[in-house]
């Protein structure tokens, strides 16, 4: 197969995706029996209409961000960290543990330390699994799996037990006290005249997420340690006669991506529902996977591409407000994104590549 | 525990393994041509809306058994096209269909019945109903022998018989047969079969087919057997339980068996928490029931009790030499 040239890989291959998993969808909606372009009006009022709207749209992308460059960081080692969802509801379980048993003076500290919490219970999640396949040559993606099942049990049997608070029926934490809560949106760029973001569960865990992805950024690319986990993604027995140890990068790369998925609790348990619930994690650890696909495992990309599905989550709720058209099309989106970017994107490949290959030989045949 | 109480549980356990068995069946076959699929769940759940809306529709169970059958053919091929024919990664292309299954069939549903994405219950013809096997009624005032026989051998639905059915069939077939010396085969050395002239692609399609086929089978179980009708996620993680079992089983018919009733006694004991608090004097967490056919898996993954090795060329799309 030809190869195409790097902005066609990095901007048209993506892009063309996103195009097929919309016009699928826009069938999908015309086959209910509702109009698109009216469908595409409301999201998009909805979801960036209004400072309320964003405020939503980018509440979803930090959750979409932090588990994006969770799978993404795993995909540069080649290892395809399925286990998300469960090292979040883990990092849920660390940032609970963090706010209600230590008296906070201020939200600021405790912000870093919940950070702390979150990242060291993701990054012990997901090291079981890694140790499993690094030692016993486990299949990382089944056991990341089963890890999921087991973590929502794991939480199921604390939050109906030792955390749940003495009288309470519902299986959750008592509210995190008061000086835990983090400034929302609303807090930091409200004015006494005018109110934005009013009551948008965005807050300051944005932020959070965006130094991740710097972060992240010069992990893989500027540091000697994401060279080895590139290398050892690119051949692992190249890496090998380097001197690289598969166990540490293995090990490693699998305990950054769980502590990030962790990390998104931060967003959602500390900053958003201020107490942990059942089932908090709502599917961001599998749409992970979509936005790492989407942004080609780039820091960046992964920005991007949490963003628009922070788009598509906000809108979606619009839809099923406004019109007939239930929430569940965004998951129909996210599946056909995953399709076209993960499985089948050698279909979109292979035509692109004959193109460019096409265009390429032209000139110099008229010549 | 008296007779009729584990007789309960034995036969809840058959029911509920039924669905398991079929589902990793399917997965057997796939993943035995060298085809990973953690999609069994998502075609479960299309099998499920789309018998279940075909059986009320028509008031056929068999009707809706067919329709079951061909929505999880349809992402069956999908899967195919993307991780055979254009060499995509098979376990990205099973988490879409997952997630296609589970919107789609709610998005659907909504749109056809308007029921917050469920199919009305179905009743009658349009669901599986039981069968008596023959002397069940007159062998039933035997003294234990008798209800064994009524409780827990009789008095369920063909599809249970017919899951039973495909474990000697798939040995025979796996074990037996030319096909299957090559299906395995080709999960195993492709270009062993290719060499041989025999077509890796071909071989591969018909194990996808396969696997299509049962999934629709333990779909269709659920909506117009199990229960009355399909709601929402109403494959609950069995897709994955399956998965689990398969592994557990290390990929032989069998011992899939086994496994599956091994999982489905664990889901029927975490319906009667009394009875299990009864038995031991002691009680049993709930959520360590649910979670145990995953801790099994990860152990026998791990490789502490018997190592679970997976076909060789499972996961790598094949590409002929030139």
């Amino acid at each position: 197969m030809s190869e195409l040239p790097k902005w066609a890989e990095i901007v048209l291959v993506p892009l063309i995706s996103l195009l097929l998993a919309a016009l699928l969808s826009a069938l999908i909606i015309l086959a209910i029996g509702e109009n698109p372009v009216e469908a595409l009006q409301i999201m998009i009022t909805g979801a960036l209409g209004s400072t309320y709207g964003w405020g939503y749209t980018l509440y979803y992308a930090t959750n979409f961000m932090f588990t994006g460059l969770a799978v993404a960081v795993a995909f540069h080692a080649r290892l395809f960290n399925i286990g998300g969802e469960g090292q979040a509801t883990l990092g849920g379980l660390g940032v609970a543990l963090v706010c209600i048993h230590i008296p906070w003076p201020h939200w600021s500290l405790a912000l870093l330390a919940a950070v702390g919490g979150a990242a060291f219970f993701g990054a012990a999640w997901a090291a079981i699994p890694a140790y499993l396949q690094a030692k016993r040559g486990s299949h990382i993606v089944i056991t990341t799996i089963m890890f999921n099942f087991i973590a929502a049990a794991v939480l199921n049997y604390l939050l109906i037990g030792a955390l749940k608070p003495k009288g309470s029926m519902e299986p959750a934490t008592a509210k995190f006290p008061e000086p835990t809560h983090l400034p929302s949106f609303q807090d930091m760029f409200s004015t006494t005249e005018t109110i934005l973001f009013r009551g948008a569960p965005a807050n300051v865990s944005f932020f959070v997420a965006v130094l991740a992805c710097v972060a992240v950024w010069i992990l893989i690319w500027h540091t000697r340690l994401g060279y080895e986990i590139r290398a050892f993604g690119q051949s692992e027995t190249a890496a090998k006669y380097a001197g690289i140890s598969p166990t540490k990068i293995i090990m490693i790369t699998m305990m950054i991506s769980g502590g990030l998925a962790g990390m998104m609790a931060v967003n959602n348990v500390m900053g958003e529902a201020e107490r942990l619930i059942l089932g908090s994690v709502e599917g961001a650890g599998f749409i992970g996977i979509a936005v790492a696909l989407m942004g080609r495992s780039h820091p960046f990309g992964v920005f991007v591409a949490a963003i628009l599905f922070g788009f598509l989550y906000q809108g979606g709720a619009e839809l099923a407000l406004w019109t007939g058209i239930p929430r569940e099309l965004i998951v129909v989106i996210q599946a056909l994104v995953i399709l076209f970017t993960g499985a089948l994107d050698n279909m979109v490949r292979m035509p692109l590549a004959k193109l460019f290959a096409a265009l390429k030989r032209s000139p110099r045949a008229e010549a | 525990m008296d007779l009729p109480t584990l007789l309960q549980i034995l036969d809840s356990t058959v029911r509920l393994s039924t669905p398991l068995l079929l589902a990793c069946l399917a997965g057997l076959y796939s993943e035995r041509a060298g085809i990973f699929d953690i999609g069994l769940e998502g075609k479960m759940l299309a099998a499920a809306f789309l018998s279940g809306a075909v059986a009320y529709a028509t008031g056929s169970a068999w009707l809706g058994l067919m329709a079951g059958v061909g929505a999880s053919l349809f992402l069956s091929l999908i899967h195919g096209v993307a991780s055979i024919t254009f060499r995509g990664n098979q376990l990205i292309s099973g988490v879409a269909i997952n997630f296609l299954a589970a919107g789609i069939t709610v998005v659907i549903a909504q749109s056809w019945f308007g029921q917050g994405g469920r199919t009305p219950q179905l009743s009658g013809d349009a669901r599986f109903e039981p069968i008596t096997l023959p002397f069940a009624d007159a062998l039933r005032e035997v003294p234990v022998i008798g209800p064994v026989y009524f409780e827990l051998i009789s008095g369920h639905t063909s599809l249970v018989y017919i899951a039973i059915l495909f474990v000697p069939l798939t040995w025979a077939l796996l074990y037996r047969t030319r096909f299957g010396l090559r299906l395995r085969a080709v999960g195993e050395n492709p270009a062993s079969v290719d060499t041989a002239g025999v077509s890796v692609i071909r071989l591969r399609y018909i194990a996808v087919v396969i696997c299509g086929v049962l999934c629709g089978f333990a779909g269709t179980y659920l909506a117009t057997a199990l229960q009355a009708g399909f709601v929402k996620d109403m494959s609950a993680g069995r897709g994955f339980i399956a998965l689990a079992a398969l592994i557990f089983a290390k990929w032989r018919p069998w011992q899939a068996l086994y496994a599956c009733l091994l999982f489905g006694f664990l889901q029927a004991m975490s319906l009667r928490p009394d009875v299990l608090e009864n038995t031991l004097g002691f009680k049993v967490n709930a959520q360590l029931l649910d979670a145990l056919p995953y801790i099994l898996t990860v152990v026998i993954l791990a490789g502490f009790v018997g190592k679970a090795v997976p076909p060789r060329a499972g996961g790598a799309p094949y590409v002929k030499e030139r």
